[in-house]
Order: structure tokens, then sequence, then C-alpha cells
């Protein structure tokens, strides 16, 4: 089968060592994460887990099915590119010099849709946020100006159709 | 309860859940636990054993025996470590168990204090649930959930560690509310009226139904509803080793095991019958061989209480999810009557064939070395089918399972999944202690005996009557079967030179007797049930015997091997 990107939704209640039992489920099938985020999502005190992973149509049944099956986990979703709306968040640490003395990265900047976030003597900082295409593209692009430092987000993501959270929890809390 | 110890409320939480018997070791991070235990020791049995090991595999002994939830205590560091192979024991066998360890104060976590381990981190892809307690105030809470999760829903191990300051402090009051549910769990998946009709339509309609049982129908005290389910379908049915029991062997509709060294008929007739049902079981993979050609003519139902066990291996036409005690109720009305006796037939006749090529030759050898078939046999005219047979893991195992008759259900304790070398004779301890009134009989095999041969001081200090039988070949049989059918004979590391057993067995002061005789072999196999205390039997068996018949791994179970 044929494998793909899948981005796995979590709902977790907020517990410490709830990541390690998570990702023991991707280490016990060698299974590599591609990325991962958490943060707390719109219940509160209730935790939300994104991660991607690139597998087969089986084995992403299979992953939820025995994420599903952790204590702590209230519930868990898994949907492809198609069926999500995702981002991701890069930041770039450029050397001050080149913003003043390379015209050209005045231009990246803006035709990129990038922000400046902080200007300093020696250094500037510019975020985008975006696609994973769109965020490679501008590391390419400022890479020959001298990259000091990069860094890119996990993927966050909203699903189209709708997680019903809350119904789990109520169903859960009824029986 | 009013100004109290962290420790005391542990001891508090354990009288609440009903625990009377705990397993374990003392040492330093526990401590504060431990003498609160002398304290309350008219109404908690501590059974100190010899290492962290045997305790959890005595309370896995104790839970498949009693049906109620083990518990193992122990220190920090080495006292939880040892407790792991227990608990991966207990995880992939769905044992209740409830593991307590000591951890050093929370002030020194993360400083590589001693006896310091991560036992959270470690334990957490084998338990079910595992929880680090650093406040007092926490210990009521966490172990109500603890005994939940392990006791409800497919079973399983949980690891509660508590930090040595948490026990110290002084609780300004305690109460203790059972727990009944926790938001995010589910412990049993809601029944679904459409897939039990689904499959009752596919079951009357069937013309070669088989069941496959496993210890779902034990761990959901199905027995009776799995029973009426048979009698009134007319199905034959075979069992997994962990479902063994669940129906007496003598039953009319129960045709045997499945899998590597099950009974003939059943592994090939998987391969013929036109409806699999499957009732609380999980397609190991020592149940399927090959799944590329495992049951492809047939439709298959599933009855199952884990939604991540459904198609995980075999792809099911009909998911029937839910407590198989609960589901079967429900689908029996909905069952038409009937008889399959010609198709039962098939069983018979392929059973006629395993006889005659393997079963006559063991079980009623008649020259030549001792069979361990042949012990068994004697095991069976000595103890009328009621005792309960533990056994470690090897060729001993399989023939003990193969052979013994029972009447009674949770009267099979092994380790299935994770086949643990050294399970039996603890197991055997806290089986016995989990249903004193009935015979208990380890079968062990001369390796898996010295994994665990320590707690023979358990058993001794204990009294505990448990009657032990050890095969020994000299060899680690299994290991050596595959070395000679599969690597051309070449014994690497396989043969053992044994101490002597029985003066080791004296030094315990357990009676103790060796036999190689096969006149002498039934009169031992009698002194030894009727000793009245705890016994060990050696018997001296043939060096190289083998285990069939035998679906070679990785094949199918149509190609099972009588030879």
């Amino acid at each position: 089968m044929k494998k793909r990107n899948y981005t796995i939704s979590i709902y977790t209640e907020n517990n410490v060592g709830l990541l390690n039992r998570i990702s023991a489920i991707f280490l016990k099938r060698h299974i590599n994460i591609r990325s991962v985020t958490s943060s707390e999502s719109e219940i509160p005190n209730i935790y939300r887990f994104i991660i991607v992973v690139k597998v087969d149509g089986e084995q992403i049944i299979k992953l939820v099915k025995q994420i599903e099956k952790q204590i702590e986990v209230i519930a868990a979703f898994y949907h492809t590119d198609e069926e999500t709306i995702y981002l991701e968040t890069a930041l770039y640490k450029v050397n001050s010099k080149s913003l003043f003395e390379e015209r050209q990265i005045q231009n990246i900047i803006k035709k990129s849709r990038a922000n400046i976030v902080t200007v300093k003597p020696e250094y500037f900082v510019i975020e985008k946020t975006g696609w994973r295409e769109e965020t490679e593209d501008l590391y390419h692009k400022l890479k020959k100006y001298g990259l000091l430092q990069f860094v890119r987000s996990g993927r966050i993501s909203v699903s189209k159709s709708s997680m019903e959270i809350s119904k789990h929890l109520k169903n859960n809390e009824n029986e | 309860m009013k100004n109290i110890s962290g420790a005391e409320a542990v001891i508090h939480c354990l009288l609440e859940e009903g625990v009377d018997i705990l397993f374990g070791y003392p040492g330093g991070a526990i401590m504060p636990v431990y003498d609160e235990l002398y304290k309350f020791e008219n109404k908690i049995n501590h059974i100190l054993v010899r290492h962290e090991q045997g305790a959890t595999h005595a309370a896995q002994g104790y839970a498949r025996s009693s049906g109620k939830v083990g518990v193992a205590i122990a220190t920090s560091g080495p006292g939880a470590t040892n407790l792991v192979t227990g608990i991966a024991d207990a995880q992939i066998d769905s044992t209740p168990m409830v593991c307590i360890t000591g951890q050093v104060a929370s002030s020194l976590l993360g400083s590589d204090a001693f006896q310091e381990t991560d036992i959270i981190g470690i334990s957490t892809p084998v338990t079910k649930w595992n929880y680090q307690i650093t406040k007092a105030s926490e210990i009521s809470e966490i172990f109500a959930k603890a005994f939940y999760i392990a006791k409800s829903g497919r079973p399983g191990p949980v690891l509660i560690d508590i930090t040595k300051d948490a026990q110290f402090e002084i609780l300004k009051t305690f109460e203790y509310k059972k727990c009944k549910k926790i938001r995010s769990y589910s412990s049993v998946p809601a029944m679904d009226n459409k897939s039990l009709k689904n499959a009752a339509d596919i079951i009357n309609n069937a013309k070669k139904p088989f069941v496959v049982w496993g210890q779902g129908v034990i761990l959901g005290n199905a027995e009776n509803e799995f029973k009426a389910f048979l009698e009134k379908s007319g199905i034959p049915a075979a069992w997994t080793i962990l479902g063994l029991s669940a129906l007496p062997t003598d039953h009319p509709l129960n045709v045997g095991m499945v899998g590597m060294h099950g009974n003939y008929g059943p592994n090939k007739l998987t391969n013929e019958c036109d409806v699999l049902i499957a009732i609380g079981m999980r397609f190991d993979d020592r149940v399927t061989g090959s799944l590329n050609t495992y049951a492809k003519q047939a439709k298959i139902i599933h009855f199952e209480i884990d939604p991540a066990e459904v198609n995980k291996n075999v792809k099911v036409d009909v998911a029937v999810l839910g407590d198989v005690k609960e589901t079967i109720k429900e689908i029996l009305p909905l069952i038409k009557s009937k008889n399959h006796d010609k198709w039962i037939d098939e069983f018979h006749n392929y059973y006629k064939i395993e006889y005659d090529k393997v079963i006559d030759n063991e079980y009623n050898k008649k020259k030549g070395g001792l069979s361990m078939a042949e012990v068994i046999k004697s095991i069976n005219n000595n103890t009328e089918g009621e005792s309960i047979l533990v056994t470690d893991v090897g060729q001993h195992q399989m023939v003990a399972c193969r052979y013994t008759k029972f009447k009674l259900s949770k009267s099979n304790i092994t380790s299935g999944g994770l086949g643990t070398m050294g399970f039996a004779l603890p197991a055997a301890l806290g089986a016995k202690i989990g249903d004193p009134k009935r015979e208990v009989i380890a079968v062990i095999g001369d390796g898996g005996f010295q994994m665990t041969i320590q707690e023979l001081g358990t058993i001794f200090q204990t009294k505990a009557a448990v009657k032990i039988v050890i095969l020994n070949n000299n060899f680690l049989g299994m290991v050596r079967q595959w070395q000679q059918l599969f690597f051309d004979k070449r014994y690497a590391s396989t043969e053992m030179i044994n101490p002597d057993f029985v003066a080791i067995s004296k030094g315990y002061f357990i009676e103790s007797s060796k036999v190689s005789e096969r006149n002498k072999l039934d009169d031992e196999v009698k002194k030894m049930i009727n000793h009245n205390g705890p016994y060990l039997l050696e018997v001296m068996i043939e060096k190289e015997e083998n285990v069939f018949p035998m679906i070679p791994s990785g094949s199918s179970v149509s190609d099972i091997r009588l030879e």
C-alpha cells in the first residue's frame, strides 16, 4: 500500500508522561514521527497533540486504534493533507548587514509575505507561516545571505470535518 | 480517617479494594509501606518472594486462579526493574495486576540518587497505565483508578510508583472512593445490534462453521454463555493456549488446540471451514501461522472486547465488539439450533490420523525413555481433571497443554504471549494461594526451573502445597528441536549439565523424589499428589523427543507436520 502523510490529532488529559506513552507506540513499530506539536485545545485542560507520520492506509488505522486505547487519550483522529488546513511557522535569523547592504533581501521578504519580527544591530529575525514548501522556499532564498539560525515548528492543523470531542467526553461520562 | 501517613493510606487503599495478599520484596524506598504492613499483618498477608520477578509471576498466578487483581510490591531501582518481565507478561496475556514500587524522594528525582531508576519510563510500553505519586494527597484517587483500570475491560498491569516523601507525608484527612469510570477511558465498547444480527445470519447459514476461542471467555467469566452457544449452534470449537480449560476437555464439541503445536484437525480445517468464529482471541502469529494463507476461504466473525485487536492481524467480515459474556448471551436467541455431525466427523478423522502417528506413540509409550506425554497421562489418572495446571515455556508446556484433561475453568496457567521461561514456579505458588482448595501442579522443564529456582524458598516458607514436576531432558528442548529441524542439528548451547534437583529441593526442606523408570512413574506421581505439602518430582525423560504436530514458523496452518 502507498505511504502518504497523515495528520493524527490526539485529545488527551494533561498528565506527565503521556507524550512518552504516545511516542512509544510509534517506536515499537519503528515508525518515524515527522513532526509533533502539543498545546492546550479548545477545551480547558484538555491537550491536543498533532503528529505527522508517513505511513500506509492500513498502518494509520492500527496506529490510531493503539493510541485511542491509552487510558488518558480521550480520542484520536487521522486525516490526509486534503482533509485538513495546516500550517507551519519558521523563524530565520539573518545577519543585519545583509538587510542594509543587499537590496534584494527586502524584496524577498515582501514577496514571500514574511514578517520581520525584530531588528538588532547584529541580526534581524524573519517569521514566515505557511506550508512546508513556502517556508522551505524562503529558506533557500535566504541561505545565500548568511542564515545564522533557522527553525521550523511542527505542523499545526485543524480538520475540515468536525472532531466531536465534547460528545466523546459526554458519552464516557454518562457510561 | 485523619492524620495518617501516605504509607498507611496505601494500606487502607489496598484493604478497600479487598486485597489480602501481597507478593513482594522490601527495600529502602518502600520501607514506610512495609512498616505499615507490619502493623496490618493480621489483615494483609505479605508473601516474601526471593526475587521481584517472582512477585510478579506469583501475582499473575494468583490473578489467573482467583479472578482477582494480583498485587506485587517492590522497592525502587533494581526492585522495580526486576518487575518488568512479569509486567510485560501480564500485559501481553491480559492479566489484571497492580504493581507498587517505591521511589526516591521527589526532591531527588532526576539526580541519579541511590537506587533511582525511571520506572515510569521503563514500564510505559508494557503497562495498561502507570503513574508516579509525589504527594500523599494523590494516593487515594490513584489507587482507585489503578484497580479499576487493571480489572476493567481488557485487563492488564498497572504500575504505581510512590516517592518516599509521599509515603512519609501526613495526610490531614483520608477517604477512599472506588473508581467506576474515567472520562478518557471506555472499558467496554458499546454493543451494536446490527453486527450481532449480521453475525447470527452468517452463523445460521454456515455449512462448516468453526469456533476458535481464547482467554476472553475466561476473563469475561463467560464459560456458561459460551457453552450454551456451542451446544445450541452445534459448532465444533478449538482453543488457543490461553483459552484452554474454559470448556471441559471431554465436551463433544471440544476438538482440541489450534496453533503451532495444536491438534491436526483444528489446524487443517481452519482452511476448510466456511465460517470462522473467533471468540475472545487475538489471532496471535503462533495461532495463525502465515497470515497470507490463513482461513482465506472463510467468512470471519470476531467477538472482541478490544477494538484495537479487530482487523489487526486478520481482516474480519463482522466484528462484534463488547464483553463476550454480554455479546454471546445476546446472540444466543438469534442462533438456530443445529447439528454439524458430518462436519465434526472431519475433525474426528483427522484426530485418528494424529492419534496413530503421534498421540498413541507418546501417550501410550511402552519402551525406551519416558515421554513427556506419559507423565501427563499419569497426572491425569491421579487428579481426575480437577487440578490447576501451571506450565513454564517450551516443549513440556506444549505437551502438558495438549494432553492434560480439564473439567474446570481457570485451570490452565501459562505464559502464552511473552513465553517467559521461569514463569511457572512462582506462578504456581500464586495460583495455590489464589485458590487454596485446589491441587496445583506445576509442570516445568529443567531449563525454566533454574530461571526462578530461588522461589523454592518462598514455597518452603509459605508451606504452599504446590506439586512441582520437572520434566528433565538435560536440554533446552524446544530450542534443541528447532536446531534439529531447521539448523542441521547444530545444538548450540542447548545441552544442560544440571544439578541434583532432588538435593536442592531437600535443601529447601521440600519433599522430593526422582524417577526414570516407566513402571515406577505412576506410584511416584501418586505419592506426590497424596503428599500433604509441597513436593518436587523430577522425571528423567527421553533426551531428544520432539513435539508434533508442528506448523513450522511462517508456514500455513494447512502445512502442519506430523513428523
